[in-house]
């Protein structure tokens, strides 16, 4: 059974899979290394999720849909940054409580706009194969626009974004070291900002990846914890982003192996629900081993106030 | 020295006028005026909380000030962040570095100067080569700053500062953390910048050391200008301008004879442990300390001194070795174990130490909750009583009520040594005992240490202020790396020789 097919078909689903939490992990990386930690992640990527389909199903383009999500993650951080950086709230309590309120937002509506007596679909972005006349390995290039862009665009940007612009050197000294930052003429609330938008428009993208690429519709729980592996994932990277990009394809080939061995004769022995919780028991395990003497960003989860 | 040279205009390159800051109840500056000139260094003494550190943040953005002006080169400029002091032609050396410590020095000095979407390392490393050179001062711009000595990383920010093209330039406490040869190589340093024409602002509350680099000096005095006197005004005067009287230091009685066979109270053998990252920071230290004396454990900061200590108070496992209290072993023994065995602990972290939203009076009794304990539970008047008693003792101002996290630094440490000194330890570990005190409070924690000295206890003595070490010590040790690398009676121990010691750069035999 496991045979060329199978395999290519797995490595596929490993990159789509993976996909959403590039982007949720990109996005979480940036806002880290500015030492603000954003728990609205799980609702900024659900509210992406929701504006992105709903605008590409009242539009009838997806790519504006995609456009509105980007706009929805950019609000969503800036509602962080107004609550941690301007008010100098507790991080936690914020972002929790930007989860909240951003799913309760999406949920109401979806009840208002969408909710009928039957599932509101969209034609979603089609998938793309430069190299489908490879036959089974060409399976692995079956993939969404917005995958190859997470891969070869967002991954290596973030990567840039961060080591080789002036704007990452601000990133990391506001968040290893606020006082020094604001010394040196760097805007300590300028840059958190800045990094809470481009986080919020990167984990908007990766929700919204979900509804206007791989089902073409909203339901509810559709990021389904994602957000949070990805603040898993962030720890795992230690805060670099190929290290991140790497625990989220170990994440996606667990979660993707595991959806195809409930179907394989043979494994129907094994509890399906071990099967789903496999790739969570992973990142338990990857956290335990790599979260011990994490490099925390030096001014994480702490406020920034000139005395 | 000579005289100050203004600028060709006569202006000089920075005046504060009627310079006002409050912090809610406590006036930090009160109407202070102040003027350096060009080619000059002018200091700013006073004690701690004086308010100079307010003042020059003032100037630098830092903090803004409540009422007063700032002019540079005879214009009003509005001072509203460090960017608006830069771009004045203001750079500060704070106390507590404002360097990034992950980052390399060349990162560190295109902190906020790097332009454009790309960041060009390159440049950045050549510009902080240039930089290096054209100042004389010696850095490597691949160096994580993380890595440096404190003298070094001083030296990566006053580069920053003048790289920066600043005309005036502050330093908050430049020596506080340097050792005696360190001092002489900054004081080089900043004589070049002033041939240049740099006006500099110097920070202390030695008046040695202002008297050796500074043209004039001006004296604050809880928040308000006491005067400007010139630099060669006499050490008394300063000191009398400072604290508003003449200062009576503590003196150390007459050593206790020893017979030359008499066991010593605590006794660290061979003694070795780990830091952090699992590196050796102790490395088979031995030391003797006896009824009735103090040994003093001399040390640039981070040569072990913090680890031992750490050690002797049950806070660290030994690798090797051993230390007793009167026979009692006390290495990798629990805190509690190290306490009964007749060991009283004052670590030099004191906020550490308390637990600073708590009473006054439920701290006092922290080390010994099971005496205080009655069939139902705390006996509150006991407590209370307690810490009636030891308030009026040592003179803690605060009510046994006040959470401790509200008093002053000197009256926290003084309800640490009241906790631990009440108990009349056999033997003492003290580190940094008056570290951030003021003058009066500082000389209070020094006549008490003294006091228990003449009770008979053993006392071990952590502190990076040489002069406090040298009137308390009956003998110095010096730590380096780690080794006791030299051991020596206070009378033959002269600053000079214990900063080659603690340089590493001679092994006393």
């Amino acid at each position: 059974m496991i045979d060329g097919s199978f395999l290519g078909d797995l490595a596929s689903a490993t990159f789509r899979n993976a996909t959403p939490l590039v982007y949720g992990t990109a996005g979480e990386t940036v806002t880290e290394r500015s030492g603000v930690l954003n728990l609205g992640i799980e609702g900024t990527m659900y509210v992406g999720a929701f504006t992105g389909f709903a605008v590409a199903w009242w539009v009838g383009d997806p790519l504006i849909g995609l456009l509105a999500a980007i706009v929805a993650g950019l609000l969503a951080g800036a509602v962080m940054g107004f609550l941690t950086v301007t008010l100098g709230a507790n991080q936690h309590v914020s972002g929790l409580g930007l989860t909240i309120g951003l799913i309760g937002l999406s949920e109401l509506g979806n009840r208002l706009l969408l909710s009928g007596s039957e599932l509101q679909k969209i034609q979603p972005f089609p998938q793309w194969n430069p190299l489908a006349g490879l036959g089974d390995i060409g399976l692995v290039f079956q993939q969404y626009g917005l995958t190859y862009a997470a891969f070869l665009l967002v991954a290596p940007a973030t990567w840039w974004l961060i080591g080789r612009t002036p704007f990452g050197l601000s990133l990391r000294a506001v968040g290893e070291n606020p006082e020094a930052a604001d010394a040196a003429g760097i805007s300590v609330a300028r840059t958190r900002y800045a990094a809470l938008m481009i986080g919020g428009a990167l984990m908007a993208v990766g929700g919204a990846f979900l509804t206007l690429a791989v089902l073409g519709a909203f339901t509810l729980d559709i990021i389904a914890g994602r957000g949070w592996v990805c603040l898993a994932l962030v720890i795992f990277g230690r805060w670099g982003i190929w290290r991140g990009v790497l625990g989220a394809l170990i994440f996606a080939f667990v979660y993707s192996l595991g959806l195809r061995l409930q179907i394989m004769p043979g494994f129907d022995g094994i509890p399906r629900e071990l099967m789903l919780a496999l790739p969570y028991l992973a990142v338990i395990a990857a956290l335990a081993l790599s979260g011990r003497n994490a490099p925390y960003p030096g001014a994480y989860l702490k406020p920034y106030r000139r005395s | 020295m000579g005289s100050a040279t203004p600028g060709a205009d006569g202006l000089p390159a920075v005046r504060l006028t009627g310079i006002t800051k409050r912090f809610g109840d406590l006036v930090a500056n009160d109407g202070v005026d102040l003027d350096v000139g060009r080619g000059e260094v002018h200091a700013l003494l006073g004690e701690n909380g004086a308010g100079k550190t307010t003042l020059m943040r003032i100037l630098y953005g830092l903090t803004s000030a409540d009422a007063g002006a700032v002019e540079v080169d005879g214009r009003p400029v509005t001072i509203r962040s460090p960017k608006d002091a830069i771009a004045a032609g203001i750079g500060m050396v704070t106390q507590h570095f404002s360097l990034v410590r992950p980052m390399t020095v060349a990162e560190n000095l295109a902190l906020g100067r790097a332009r454009g979407a790309r960041l060009d390392l390159e440049a950045a490393r050549r510009h902080a080569r240039e930089a290096s050179e054209r100042y004389g001062i010696a850095v490597d711009p691949d160096a994580r700053v993380g890595d440096l000595s404190v003298g070094e990383q001083q030296r990566v920010e006053i580069l920053k500062a003048l790289a920066r093209d600043c005309r005036v330039l502050i330093l908050d406490e430049p020596t506080a953390v340097l050792v005696p040869q360190e001092v002489d190589a900054l004081f080089a340093t900043l004589r070049r910048l002033i041939a240049d024409g740099l006006a500099i602002v110097f920070i202390s509350h030695k008046l040695g050391e202002v008297r050796a680099i500074s043209h004039r000096v001006s004296v604050l005095r809880r928040g308000v200008l006491v005067g400007t006197a010139p630099g060669d005004t006499d050490e008394k005067e300063l000191a009398r301008m400072m604290v508003g009287r003449p200062t009576f230091g503590v003196s150390r009685p007459d050593p206790i004879a020893h017979a030359a066979d008499e066991p010593a109270v605590l006794q660290v053998t061979g003694l070795s442990a780990a830091g952090a990252h699992g590196l050796p920071a102790v490395r088979d230290v031995s030391i003797a300390v006896r009824a009735g004396e103090i040994v003093g454990i001399a040390g640039v900061s981070g040569n072990g001194q913090t680890e031992l200590v750490e050690v002797l108070t049950g806070m660290r496992r030994p690798t090797a070795g051993s230390a007793t209290v009167g026979g009692t072993p006390i290495a990798g023994a629990s805190p509690a174990a190290v306490m009964a065995a007749g060991l009283g602990r004052i670590p030099e972290d004191r906020h550490a130490s308390l637990v600073l939203d708590l009473p006054v009076e439920l701290n006092l009794v922290m080390e010994r909750i099971a005496d205080f304990t009655g069939p139902g539970g705390l006996d509150h008047a006991a407590i209370r009583r307690n810490a009636v008693e030891l308030i009026a003792r040592f003179r803690i101002k605060a009510r046994p009520e006040d959470r401790v996290g509200t008093l002053s630094g000197g009256n926290i440490q003084k309800v640490l040594l009241a906790r631990v000194l009440a108990r009349e330890p056999r033997a003492i570990v003290i580190a940094q005992p008056t570290r951030g005190l003021d003058v009066g409070a500082s000389e209070y924690v020094r006549g008490e240490i003294l006091a228990r000295r003449a009770a008979g206890a053993a006392i071990l003595l952590v502190s990076e202020d040489l002069d406090e070490l040298l009137t308390l010590s009956d003998r110095v040790v010096v730590l380096y790396e780690g080794r006791v690398v030299g051991e020596m009676p206070s009378e033959k121990a002269d600053p000079e020789r214990l900063g080659l010691l603690m340089a590493g750069r001679e092994v006393a035999a």
